[in-house]
């Protein structure tokens, strides 16, 4: 059901217009962040705001949308940006990831590969890979145009020095076609294989700091490292306990007070798919007991 | 072949200043400061504070544009070049030690990476290369080797001093800017850095530019002494005879007003 009082997907045209400018320059220079005329949503700044003007700017009537939020598809920031579509575009839904011609993310990429034609929305908090070792903004600009990026490492010396090993594990920095230093937004580093040659678009909306920038379909994305120290991917030590999945990534669920505890996919609709596959995990027989 | 032997083969000045001037609005920062740097050279300026000596410096080293003039860097011209190759130059072949370590040092980070930052920006990757570098950086200036995974913050005034110069000494420069390195450092410690920074001086065969209000210190250090007034050079020559035998009034009147203790 549309909501008529709105024009399609909430912004009005010309709003839509001004971001589809902002994401093909995006598109034309990977990583590069251009900033754009971020506008009021009717939600939180943090809640998604970028991502949201990000999947408006890029819906039709056709389009199939599928919305996650670390991972899941049933958790409050997904479940109410879906029904935000649904109501003021009167888009499909699906949480199905194959059959979703738009994903709209937080902080993760589907587990299941994504293919040509698909279009993965991020929301991101807080674009500039630069920020916490450098806080001024015309520095950090200077930064990338001088392609000055000895800081960056700074960091990863710093973690090293610190914790033996490499201790950033999500926002993890990636350099861009050799040239800008990207941040993926708070994905796990798992996920930062992923973002590179892939064949689906990756667009990213930071709402609040006002700032697209985008991945075109097989680009490539270096996960920065040293060469004694490479970059590893990192997941929890476990399979799914639902499904059994040895190589997905999972989340820590406490499920008492004795100690008890039991690692699922993070991805719920990959997850499923594996179950209703016949796949069960160590504890997938069973209902999964919901403590109060 | 050793860094004297080094400097004994060059026939050009590594840095030629010609006329350079820099004006805020209609007050003169310096004026007409023209001089010649020769590698290994140690050239001091002194001046009273307001003098122009801090600007003089901060437009050689490429911190603030200057209105009028040339500068040469080994026959290239600095004022000319595009800010990349500037910043490339200011990683490389140019360190700046400023007067209060807290605006040379990241306070936030630990001396090993304080010291391995201009390796890293000039594409070092090896973890374990740059943590070597770094150790025998901080023993080159009397930092013991557990101090590196410390930050600057938990250092005394003198040691933090000491963990610039490393990081500033660390990609092998040939030309060093020092904005009063000894200043407010009591005169022990203060003792001991000249110490070092003329063994480093010496040993690597730098050309250093060092401004100060100490005449003590550009007598250990400098083999050249300019002397600043008003924005303008009113003496210039070799350290002892402008110590010893000073022409300008100005120059008089800075050298008797030493305390003798």
């Amino acid at each position: 059901m549309t909501d008529q009082a709105y024009n399609f997907a909430y912004l009005d045209e010309q709003t839509k217009r001004m971001i589809r400018r902002a994401l093909l320059k995006a598109i034309a220079v990977p990583g590069y962040q251009v900033p754009f005329a971020s506008r009021e949503m009717p939600m939180p700044y943090g809640w998604g705001t970028g991502g949201v003007q990000v999947t408006a700017a890029c819906l039709t009537p056709e389009d199939r949308l599928k919305v996650i939020d670390q991972g899941a598809d049933d958790t409050t920031n997904a479940v109410s940006i879906r029904k935000f579509f649904q109501r003021t575009a009167g888009v499909a839904t699906t949480e199905h990831t194959p059959d979703a011609t738009v994903i709209q993310t937080r902080h993760r990429i589907p587990e299941t590969a994504l293919k040509a034609g698909q279009i993965l929305v991020y929301q991101v908090p807080i674009p500039e890979p630069l920020r916490f070792l450098e806080p001024r903004e015309s520095e950090t600009r200077k930064m990338h145009e001088l392609e000055d990026y000895g800081l960056m490492h700074v960091k990863l010396y710093e973690d090293i020095a610190r914790h033996g090993t490499i201790a950033t594990a999500y926002a993890y920095p990636v350099k861009v076609e050799g040239r800008y230093v990207m941040d993926p937004s708070p994905i796990p580093k798992f996920d930062n294989p992923k973002l590179s040659g892939n064949a689906a678009i990756q667009l990213f909306g930071a709402g609040r700091e006002q700032r697209i920038y985008a991945l075109p379909p097989w680009t490539e994305a270096v996960s920065l490292d040293f060469d004694d120290h490479p970059f590893q991917p990192s997941k929890a030590p476990h399979d799914c306990d639902l499904c059994g999945a040895a190589d997905s990534y999972l989340d820590e669920l406490i499920t008492d007070d004795l100690g008890g505890r039991m690692f699922v996919c993070s991805d719920t609709d990959f997850c499923a798919g594996r179950r209703a596959a016949g796949h069960i995990g160590r504890l997938g027989a069973a209902e999964p007991e919901v403590v109060p | 072949m050793t860094a004297m032997d080094r400097i004994a083969a060059v026939t050009r000045p590594l840095l030629q200043v010609d006329g350079l001037t820099k004006r805020y609005g209609a007050r003169i920062g310096c004026a007409d400061v023209t001089f010649d740097l020769w590698p290994g050279e140690v050239l001091g300026i002194v001046g009273e504070s307001g003098s122009g000596k801090s600007t003089l410096l901060s437009c050689l080293a490429g911190h603030q544009r200057a209105d009028l003039g040339r500068i040469l860097y080994d026959g290239r011209d600095v004022l000319a070049m595009g800010e990349t190759e500037r910043r490339g130059l200011g990683r490389t072949d140019w360190a700046f030690v400023h007067q209060n370590p807290r605006d040379g040092l990241r306070m936030g980070v630990t001396a090993g990476g304080n010291v391995g930052e201009r390796l890293m920006a000039v594409g070092a990757r090896h973890y374990g290369q740059i943590r070597d570098k770094a150790t025998d950086w901080l023993d080159r200036v009397e930092i013991a080797a557990d101090r590196i995974d410390d930050r600057p913050s938990a250092f005394s005034g003198g040691m933090q001093q000491r963990l610039q110069i490393a990081r500033n000494l660390v990609s092998s420069p040939r030309l060093v800017f020092m904005d009063e390195p000894t200043g407010g450092l009591d005169v022990s410690v203060q003792a001991r850095l000249l110490d070092l920074l003329r063994g480093l001086v010496r040993d690597l065969g730098l050309s250093v530019v060092i401004v100060t209000h100490d005449l003590a210190v550009v007598r250990l250090l400098a083999h050249r002494l300019m002397v600043m007034k008003s924005g303008r050079v009113v003496e210039q020559g070799l350290t002892d005879q402008v110590l010893d035998d000073p022409q300008h009034a100005y120059t008089q009147l800075l050298v008797s007003s030493v305390l003798q203790v």
